[in-house]
């Protein structure tokens, strides 16, 4: 409660602190302060360090040089963080990844947010048959699941260019340079729509059915309902669903990366950070500019996710 | 009986959901909170999602029964000439001397070291911080929230330059090591195990003089099963899922896992000289993703439990 740093977080509410209201499972009973915890958080902390603490500190380290065939490594300051703010083909990947989250997100979470008040409603026939289909692409693999819309898009094999035949209309290909973010967002939104459903649905479902009956008895409307109890009670589940999404936006990189085999003139080296990133790295050998790069965007995306929290929290109070 | 009042029993006024609950309410009438009337309209309308969800695996399905020749020529949701299902999974598998077997088994191994590593270490650590407290706690908080917001990507560029100076790219290390973190799975067993496990039980068991490692694995462990089975079905998930990181760190085929496999299948029809495949891209991806669904599907109780208890506020 007091200093939990996500909406849902358990921080501050376990031991840490006696909480009026669960003082009498928690607080009272809370364990003495002592090193013996480390003993179960150590081997997480460990490999946390080697994976995630050492790369970034090796990344921040290899940014502020530069290597060259003639001259070696030397130090160059904040060099390739200014070359990254001037260069054109990292705010072209910047901008498309932000437009791909002002447009895909909303329309992603709204359709998980719909489906999850329907089926929460207990008005489906085959409630639990809606709830595990929308489900099931999120185990799909990102590798599957854009080589099977690729193929359903491209005109090799694809569904477009049948559909067009047959109704006399003329969609474009979907695959065209005007359209791929649109195709690349339509993947996402399928992989993606069935696991924030669940997330929504779980937090919806922690709702004390007290809660319904006193509405009831009130004589509340459904959507009075909806708007003054289920949207209260799963806005911590939103903050969520909504940073893990940016994280996901902005970390773009499977899809576009798998369809640039079916769509070559489509996608660029640099249509998304990431995709410019690795490409910097593993074409062009340019590891401390592409470090630079990296680290912008784990800033920028970090400030956004805080951002959106924040938020979250202050309309949680 | 069925004449209640009218306000309970008009669809607008019951609001609600079906769920154990107080049985006072419910007794009397057809549709209450509890049981509301069922809506053919809401169906329908959910049932786009739906089938939007199904659609493309069902091409994926009908795709996997034709032979190429087929696929080139017929509509994508029709069957071809032919029923070539197990004519394709045959050739899928015998392919390039075995060698999608030998992804499988790559795959296996990821997932088995690197996601069940990944579980143990969330449950330890998020039984520790959920139940122990001590010196660094709020440190560790916000270090590993802060890395969930770090773009798994941003970190591989790093990770595979220092595992090239370890040497240790292009060996299964080099993927199985980075997937024993799993910052959400330790978040979920944190908020599960404060639930899951009452701290009396704990202080009962270390009265009768359990050590801290035999509180834990014979009273906590039990406690955490279905808090486990979630963590494990997630980390499994983006085990077996992955594709960046075994992209930057594996050169060698042979220790491809699936996912790169099938991307490299697929990239042959666009090299020059290369055989299309893409019967065999289709009938693997099928293959690929058939034990994960079944996966979700047999374990449903236990991951849906998991996952309530992991939104759970308060």
């Amino acid at each position: 409660m007091t200093q939990a740093v996500v909406p849902v977080s358990p921080a501050g509410q376990t031991t840490e602190t006696t909480n009026p209201r669960r003082g009498d499972r928690a607080g009272k009973n809370r364990a003495p302060r002592s090193w013996r915890g480390w003993g179960f958080v150590g081997p997480f902390m460990l490999v946390f360090a080697l994976v995630f603490i050492a790369p970034i500190a090796y990344s921040l380290y290899i940014s502020v040089f530069r290597t060259q065939l003639v001259g070696g490594t030397q130090f160059v300051g904040l060099d390739n963080y200014i070359r990254a703010f001037q260069d054109p083909q990292f705010w072209d990947g910047v901008g498309r990844v932000s437009l791909f989250l002002v447009v895909q997100v909303p329309i992603m979470l709204g359709i998980a947010m719909l489906v999850a008040l329907a089926i929460d409603s207990g008005r489906l026939y085959g409630k639990d048959f809606f709830r595990i289909s929308v489900f099931m692409p999120y185990a799909v693999p990102a590798v599957v699941a854009a080589l099977m819309w690729g193929f359903m898009y491209g005109p090799r094999f694809g569904l477009v260019g049948y559909i067009n035949e047959f109704f006399g209309w003329s969609i474009p290909n979907p695959l065209g340079p005007q359209w791929i973010l649109l195709a690349i967002g339509n993947i996402v939104t399928w992989s993606f729509v069935g696991y924030n459903m669940l997330i929504f649905y779980s937090s919806l479902r922690t709702i004390p059915v007290s809660l319904y009956e006193a509405a009831e008895l009130d004589g509340a409307k459904q959507h009075h309902v909806i708007r003054h109890i289920k949207m209260p009670a799963i806005r911590g589940s939103i903050a969520v669903a909504m940073i893990f999404s940016i994280i996901g936006s902005f970390q773009l990189f499977n899809e576009p990366s798998i369809l640039q085999k079916l769509a070559p003139n489509s996608i660029t080296t640099y249509f998304t950070p990431n995709l410019y990133t690795y490409n910097l790295s593993f074409s062009g050998q340019q590891y401390n500019y592409a470090a630079a790069v990296a680290i912008i965007m784990g800033v920028f995306t970090m400030v956004i996710a805080y951002v959106v929290q924040l938020r979250g929290m202050r309309k949680d109070a | 009986m069925t004449t209640t009042t009218p306000t309970a029993a008009t669809p607008a006024a019951t609001t609600g959901k079906p769920r154990s609950a107080s049985p006072r309410l419910r007794s009397r009438k057809t549709h209450s909170v509890d049981k509301p009337r069922r809506n053919w309209l809401l169906t329908v309308l959910t049932a786009i999602v739906l089938l939007y969800a199904l659609v493309p695996l069902a091409w994926l399905l009908i795709s996997s029964t034709k032979t190429q020749p087929d696929l080139l020529s017929t509509f994508g949701f029709s069957f071809g000439e032919s029923f070539a299902l197990f004519e394709n999974i045959a050739n899928t598998l015998a392919y390039d001397d075995g060698i999608f077997l030998r992804w499988l088994a790559n795959t296996l191994m990821y997932v088995v070291l690197g996601a069940g590593g990944a579980t143990l270490l969330a449950i330890l650590g998020g039984y520790g911080l959920a139940k122990f407290t001590f010196p660094g706690k709020r440190a560790i908080f916000a270090v590993v929230i802060g890395a969930v917001a770090v773009p798994g990507t941003a970190l591989a560029v790093p990770q595979f330059l220092m595992f090239s100076q370890m040497g240790l790219t292009n060996t299964p290390w080099s993927v199985i090591i980075p997937s024993l973190i799993s910052p959400f799975g330790l978040y979920l067993m944190w908020t599960f195990a404060t639930q899951a496990v009452p701290t009396e039980l704990m202080e009962a068991a270390r009265m009768d003089g359990a050590s801290e490692a035999r509180t834990f694995a014979q009273v906590a462990l039990p406690l955490l099963a279905p808090g486990t089975v979630t963590v494990l079905l997630f980390t499994t998930v983006a085990t077996w899922n992955n594709y960046f990181l075994p992209l930057i760190m594996l050169k060698d085929p042979q220790w491809y896992p699936l996912t790169i496999g099938l991307n490299a299948w697929n990239a042959q029809a666009s090299t020059v000289g290369g055989q299309a495949i893409f019967d065999l891209v289709i009938t693997g991806s099928l293959l690929t993703i058939v034990p994960l669904i079944a996966a979700f599907l047999l374990l449903q109780r236990y991951w849906q439990s998991g996952l309530t208890a992991g939104s759970v506020k308060e």
